[in-house]
């Protein structure tokens, strides 16, 4: 019988050693700190299993990227800083040239790997959260808030408003409500927010929501005392549909309520039924399954039967396609890399940050990939690593987003001086002297 | 065998009075601490030392401070990792606005600090008992980290209200690999430990019991239960707040209210009622405990299912396992394993001729 055992066990042995001198290719290591369990488990599992799915695609359809295949492997962090520090620890040295990028999709986890990313040389990519001074990456080389940030979000919610009103001079004398939820998160709008209520000369009224956001009586009553010409919505989680259908309750419009991309998925209105009609949120990405390169991953992925989602109805959902940005996002930072260091090859984490920092994903290149409009033309350089800081806006009629507007500016000079002077001041304490971007290769 | 004690004599009062009155006990312990000392930080590697060590460390000694109010004063405490907030902190606007302040009396001021709010949210134990109590701290607990949030004036106006903990510096030696943090954070540990095994053993440890026992009877025969209770917090703060502060220094490196919140107060609790009410070594079981069962079925659960299940569902699982276990190791040892070290200690000291 033991014999048997060990017979059994060294046919097996045999067998994996095979086959990974057969599997000479080359291979990228990709770590996922993902979270599936607990409260914000709605997000995680939409978010990661759309990467997960488009990775799988590359590696389905083209063969890798060059023909390197891309691997990975999941770490449950649970949302949780603590945890979220033992995955980062535990992916770092996987695969053969390590983890390449670190990507924890929490705020909290990213403040905590933030030195110690320099230091391993692992680029950390945070894709609308996290650190938005982080913009400036002449004082944070290795991080890279892609696309847009929460600050130039603000001020495209105010310049949506603003066009829906005909022009920003019309926002002078109006109204504007602020249903933030209180903690650093919902505190990261005040600022920017203020700088802006000052420059369009609208008046700004911030009110707190306590988490989780279950409850909301005071606070809606406070609204509709106020009668402000909108409200902006700054919620997470289960604030978001309480919101909504406080709102209706108080018959407050909808349709002047405006969200940000956490308050913009399926899993905030649906919970709030027909309260929810008329909503409108950016987004960075948004929803929908008609879009090429969602079309692909149904049918190279799930048509073989290896897709990652438990429900197939969540395809092509806000936070589904987030995952897909996430992952065209990866891959083409590191095929720009591939273009530097060696087609064909696996890259170290150091490699790829020079992807990600060389990034150019313009309109001919997102039609390729199937993702025209899917997410904005986004260009990376030295001294900015936000790029475009632009959204879309999507209103939800009843059954799903409809997306509402093209992609909106955000102030950029406000924005940018904001961003530059928060990281020099950064600089200062840490003892950091910014990069000289012109020497950059 | 092992643990024979024939011919070890006490001969006097001090040697009757040690922490450890077998021999066998004493040089286990001295070589435990050399291991852990001297032996682990120069083989283990980074992951180990920053992910796994560390973290267990610091939540002991919080397991600690909750131990002594808890386990040894009787007080149900729901607010320590608001504490442990309180210290984080105290300890970053320490460091940040005196100059030259040394990182050792930030942290000594850090845990004073602490015990100060304890103190105040001590204060209700006065009238209140048992869950009443447990439900006041809850009131620390939401206070705190709201606080820690109103005022921007604790993270420095930072804007999204996290801080970066400043460089740990001791005698102009910078403590940033991995093996210093561990070292540092060992030493407290050890040193703050050792203390509050001998205060446990004290006369103020004998106070708390006391009044843990029956407060009434306490206070007939002489002790005053103000100052006992209130004695308790602040102990117990103390060490939250030290533990709080490690965590931001040595092991996290980042301070936001948000990381100290219900459920780290709820795992510290844990920690001692799996470990064992009343006991410092089991606040070092229970750590370890729950801080490294998650990590290994972690590790295990995709080992050996594979993709066999989805990811949602193994992850999951984690849970379920990490729970059940919890509940077994309940049912078959509710007095936690601290006790069944000692019970296999007391069959040790038999073994093998039990008759």
């Amino acid at each position: 019988m033991k014999l048997k055992h060990s017979a059994l066990l060294g046919a097996a042995l045999a067998g994996l050693l095979a086959s990974s001198v057969a599997g000479a290719v080359e291979e990228q290591f990709i770590g996922l700190p993902s979270y599936r369990v607990g409260p914000y488990a709605a997000g995680g599992s939409g978010v990661f299993g759309g990467w997960i799915d488009y990775m799988q695609l590359i590696n389905e359809r083209d063969g890798g990227i060059n023909g390197v295949r891309l691997t990975w492997e999941e770490c449950e962090t649970e949302y949780n800083n603590a945890r979220g520090v033992e995955c980062y620890e535990r992916l770092k040295k996987k695969g053969s040239t390590g983890n390449t990028v670190f990507q924890p999709v929490s705020t909290g986890i990213t403040y905590s790997v933030l030195d110690k990313a320099a230091q391993d040389k692992i680029p950390v990519v945070t894709i609308g959260y996290g650190r938005t001074d982080a913009a400036d990456g002449r004082v944070f080389p290795w991080v890279f808030p892609l696309i847009t940030t929460y600050w130039s979000q603000a001020s495209a919610i105010v310049n949506f408003i603003g066009t829906k009103e005909g022009g920003m001079d019309k926002l002078k004398g109006k109204k504007i409500g602020l249903l933030y939820h209180d903690s650093a998160y919902g505190k990261e709008s005040h600022a920017i927010l203020d700088k802006l209520a000052a420059k369009h000369g609208f008046e700004l009224t911030k009110i707190a929501v306590a988490h989780p956001g279950n409850e909301q009586q005071s606070q809606w009553l406070q609204l509709r005392q106020l009668k402000p010409d909108y409200v902006i919505l700054w919620g997470w989680g289960v604030m978001n549909p309480t919101a909504l259908k406080a709102a209706a309750k108080v018959g407050y419009p909808r349709e002047k309520m405006v969200g940000v991309w956490w308050s913009g998925a399926e899993e905030d209105t649906v919970p709030a039924g027909p309260a929810a009609k008329g909503f409108t949120a950016a987004g960075f990405n948004v929803a929908g399954a008609n879009y090429p390169v969602v079309a692909d991953i149904k049918k190279f992925v799930y048509g073989k039967g290896k897709g990652n989602m438990e429900d197939k109805t969540r395809i092509g959902s806000v936070y589904y396609n987030r995952g897909v940005v996430h992952g065209i996002i990866t891959v083409e930072a590191i095929r720009k890399a591939q273009e530097k260091y060696g087609k064909g090859k696996a890259l170290t984490g150091e490699q790829v940050r020079w992807g990600f920092e060389n990034l150019n994903l313009d309109e001919a290149r997102l039609k390729a990939l199937g993702a025209t409009g899917f997410l904005p033309p986004l260009k990376v350089s030295c001294a900015d690593h936000e790029g475009p800081g632009v959204v879309k806006f999507q209103q939800w009629d009843g059954g799903q987003w409809k997306v509402v507007s093209d992609w909106v500016e955000s102030d950029r000079p406000l924005v940018r001086g904001m961003i530059e002077e928060s990281a020099a001041a950064y600089a200062k304490e840490k003892g950091i002297k910014p990069r000289d971007c012109s020497k950059e290769g | 065998m092992l643990y024979r004690e024939a011919g070890q004599f006490k001969s006097s009062y001090a040697e009757d009075g040690r922490i450890f009155p077998i021999r066998q006990d004493r040089i286990g312990f001295a070589l435990l601490m050399l291991a852990f000392g001297v032996v682990v930080p120069l083989l283990a590697n980074e992951y180990w030392l920053k992910a796994i060590l560390t973290p267990v460390l610091i939540f002991s000694l919080a397991a600690i401070g909750l131990n002594i109010l808890t386990g040894y004063a009787g007080q149900l405490s729901l607010g320590s990792a608001a504490f442990m907030a309180v210290g984080a902190f105290a300890a970053y606007n320490f460091i940040l606005r005196v100059d030259g302040m040394p990182f050792l009396l930030a942290l000594a001021l850090a845990g004073l600090a602490a015990a100060l709010v304890g103190v105040l949210f001590g204060l209700p134990s006065l009238r209140i008992k048992g869950f009443y109590l447990a439900v006041a701290t809850l009131a620390a607990q939401f206070f705190i980290v709201w606080v820690l949030v109103k005022f921007p004036w604790f993270s420095n106006h930072s804007s999204s209200g996290v801080v970066t903990a400043q460089e740990v510096r001791i005698l102009g030696y910078a403590f940033v690999s991995p093996e210093a943090k561990y070292v540092l954070t060992f030493a407290v540990v050890a040193v703050l430990a050792l203390a509050a095994k001998n205060l446990v053993r004290s006369a103020t440890g004998r106070a708390w019991m006391a009044v843990r026992d029956m407060d009434v009877a306490a206070q007939v025969i002489g002790f005053r239960l103000m100052r006992t209770k209130l004695l308790a917090f602040a102990v117990s703060s103390f060490y939250c707040g030290v533990a709080g502060a490690l965590y931001a220094y040595t092991y996290i490196g980042t301070v936001e209210p948000e990381g100290f919140n219900l459920d780290l107060s709820f795992k510290i609790l844990f920690m001692i009622i799996i470990g064992g009410v009343g006991s410092i070594l089991g606040a070092f079981l229970g750590a370890a405990f729950i801080v490294l069962l998650p990590i290994l079925l972690d590790n295990l659960v995709p080992a050996l299912f594979g993709d066999a299940l989805g990811a949602g569902f193994a992850s999951n699982l984690q849970l379920i396992i990490f729970g059940g276990l919890i509940i077994f190791f309940l049912i078959v040892e509710p007095h936690g394993l601290a006790r069944l070290w000692q019970i296999a200690k007391e069959k040790l000291r038999l073994w093998p001729f039990p008759h």
